[in-house]
């Protein structure tokens, strides 16, 4: 439903990929590691190879967890907005139609803080 | 010689008649329509103006008088506790984070409520609200004075205070959500701006916010913010009750009115709930004598309380808001995901955090026995032992937002406490992310309104959130430390942990010196 408004209501939204200079944002969630608060927001460019995310921007963030370490990136379960997604290691997130404002969540079945989701 | 008085004086009663009635007329130059240009375009229908009834019937002379008597004993109060070092009688200096919380989250707000009741007095084409929205518009700066006035004291020996009340509300991550949810109802229409402030937060959800601060400023020996409260109180009642007539009068006025004002109550009662999260992280963790817990509070002053209310307004067909099922699962929860994000953001706030000690723990198992052990405990243990290693955790990456509420996306589903809630939506081609039902529900409801939202994580990545003049691309550039210059965060001195601070060290020396002879 539209909003009421005196006159016409149409104004530009604030995050569309023009802004961020090159990049696009991409979040990314590691699910039952609530150590982490929330999904992390990157600013990276579209030209970002998956094996990049996941190899330096990743650990970056989550990379103070015990159980990081023993991540099985060819066991990793992903989703893209809640349905199943499988990344190609080799391809840019541009090739394989990851776009600005998209949302992964990586499972790991087998760790969760040792039951505990930290 | 004596002027001879030909009457009697008028009474209250009279004396208020002629002060807010009869004073308008119909205007000649210009249709009446476009003097009041926002009086029908959100579809409320008013047919009788006249029907309003101000339940206080408070003249502008008498205000005066009654809020001049105020302010004179506020301020005695106020000197007092300043000459007498009166802030070394709080339990412990690190309660002053929470009125650290309150000096940069709340009093913009009755800054804002100020000029939101003044436009909507200007808006209302009938008298009895206007003169009803123009007290409290008075009021409203008068409370964000007196808060400034009363916590200004403690900006002379504690770090934290210096930014005072209007430059970060802007600016900072956290401090958006109360500063968005303000700009929401104020670029409303008027009868929304009274829905959303005046019934939904000054009534349903005001006791959430102001019992639990000036009950935790009495526990905790903060004279000046008790003194400031009982001066506040007796305005509060006046706007509770100008809430409440306002929503009677829209709903007796047409039926029409119904679905609109449901709607809205719908809406803003999420909206106002998303905020008091702050407020129920105070309570569980900022205050070092505690009053009560945060689910007690919302089960008195909501479930109770709120319960009564909406049961008398079902005969206008008022259903309590959806939202309250989702509610009852938040309330074990939600204060606990909000300390476990400011812990970890500490060093991007403009107070200090620390980690729950044993006792603390312990209560809060006792007050939360469904969630606490379980969930939450398990993260404050294990960030205890790294912070013991020396291996403090920070998170180094900034949050997903949620696109409404604005709070980092750290709720989890209503089934699932381990899993952390996404929604999200699409409009014209782009994505939007929200942490609820109710935030996607209100995005969906006006995506034109909130796809226009200052997200902060996004500022900054959009390189908006730098002092004028930064160069981004010189060498050894440091974003987060231009952010937290623009913050007017001091670091190493306003954000981290308590432990360790300045305020902490201070507060033990100046305490020591008036309790001991070394």
């Amino acid at each position: 439903m539209a909003v009421k408004a005196l006159s016409e209501y149409n104004f530009p939204a604030a995050d569309t990929q023009d802004k961020f200079h090159g990049n696009q944002l991409l979040y990314v969630g590691w699910d039952d590691h609530l150590m982490f608060c929330a999904p992390f927001a990157y600013c990276i460019p579209p030209s970002t190879k998956f094996s990049e995310l996941v190899e330096k921007h990743l650990p970056h963030s989550f990379g103070r967890h015990p159980e990081w370490a023993k991540v099985d990136f060819g066991k990793a379960v992903w989703l893209k907005s809640g349905q199943p997604f499988q990344p190609d290691m080799n391809k840019t997130l541009a090739e394989q139609g990851l776009k600005h404002k998209d949302v992964l969540r990586l499972q790991t079945p087998g760790l969760n803080g040792n039951g505990t989701y930290f | 010689m004596d002027m001879k008085a030909n009457k009697k004086k008028l009474g209250l009663k009279e004396k208020y008649a002629h002060m807010t009635r009869g004073l308008d007329w119909q205007t000649t130059y210009q249709p009446m329509d476009k003097v009041f240009p926002q009086a029908t375009f959100e579809g409320i229908k008013i047919h009788d103006w006249d029907k309003w009834e101000d339940p206080f019937r408070l003249t502008m002379d008498a205000y005066w008088k009654y809020q001049a008597e105020k302010e004179r004993k506020l301020y005695a109060v106020l000197d007092a506790f300043a000459q007498n070092n009166g802030h070394l009688g709080i339990t412990d200096a690190r309660y002053l984070n929470a009125v650290k919380l309150f000096l940069t989250g709340i009093s913009p707000l009755e800054y804002v409520a100020h000029r939101g009741f003044a436009a909507a007095g200007r808006n209302f084409p009938g008298v009895g609200p206007r003169v009803a929205c123009l007290m409290q518009s008075i009021d409203e700066i008068r409370h964000a004075q007196t808060q400034i006035h009363a916590l200004s004291n403690y900006n002379k020996f504690y770090e934290g205070f210096h930014a005072g009340a209007a430059h970060q509300i802007e600016r900072i991550w956290y401090l958006s959500v109360p500063k968005s949810f303000f700009d929401d109802a104020f670029s409303a229409g008027p009868f929304e701006w009274m829905i959303a402030i005046g019934f939904s937060f000054e009534y349903v959800l005001t006791n959430l916010l102001f019992v639990p601060f000036m009950s935790g400023a009495a526990y905790n020996g903060d004279m000046a913010t008790v003194t400031f409260g009982f001066s506040a109180q007796s305005d509060e009642a006046r706007h509770m009750t100008l809430g409440l007539e306002c929503i009677k009068f829209m709903l007796e006025q047409d039926p029409d009115n119904l679905p609109i004002v449901q709607k809205w109550i719908d809406k803003w009662a999420w909206r106002g709930i998303r905020v008091l999260t702050l407020v129920g992280m105070m309570m569980d963790y900022m205050l070092p004598k505690r009053v009560m817990s945060w689910k007690e509070a919302w089960e008195i002053y909501f479930e109770q309380n709120g319960g009564a209310l909406f049961n008398d307004l079902a005969k206008y067909g008022i259903k309590v808001p959806d939202c309250i099922t989702q509610c009852t699962v938040d309330k074990e929860h939600i204060s606990h995901q909000a300390w476990c994000t400011f812990y970890q953001y500490a060093h991007a706030s403009a107070f200090h955090t620390w980690l729950p000690n044993a006792e603390e723990m312990d209560w809060l198992s006792a007050k939360y026995p469904n969630t606490f052990d379980k969930y939450y405990r398990p993260r404050y243990e294990q960030w205890r032992e790294m912070a013991d290693k020396g291996e403090r955790f920070y998170n180094n990456t900034l949050p997903m937002l949620c696109q409404v509420c604005q709070i980092p996306m750290v709720f989890t589903e209503p089934d699932d406490p381990s899993k952390i809630c996404y929604r999200e939506s699409d409009y014209n081609g782009e994505k939007y992310h929200t942490c609820s039902d109710g935030c996607k529900h209100i995005f969906d409801d006006e995506p034109e309104k909130y796809i226009q939202a200052w997200l902060p994580v996004h500022q900054i990545y959009q390189g908006n959130c730098w002092p004028e003049g930064t160069d981004p691309t010189a060498e050894g550039f440091d974003p987060m430390a231009k952010v937290l210059e623009w913050y007017h965060i001091e670091n190493g001195k306003d954000n981290l942990d308590y432990e360790g601070s300045g305020d902490q060290a201070n507060f033990a020396a100046w305490r020591g010196a008036a309790t001991q002879n070394t």
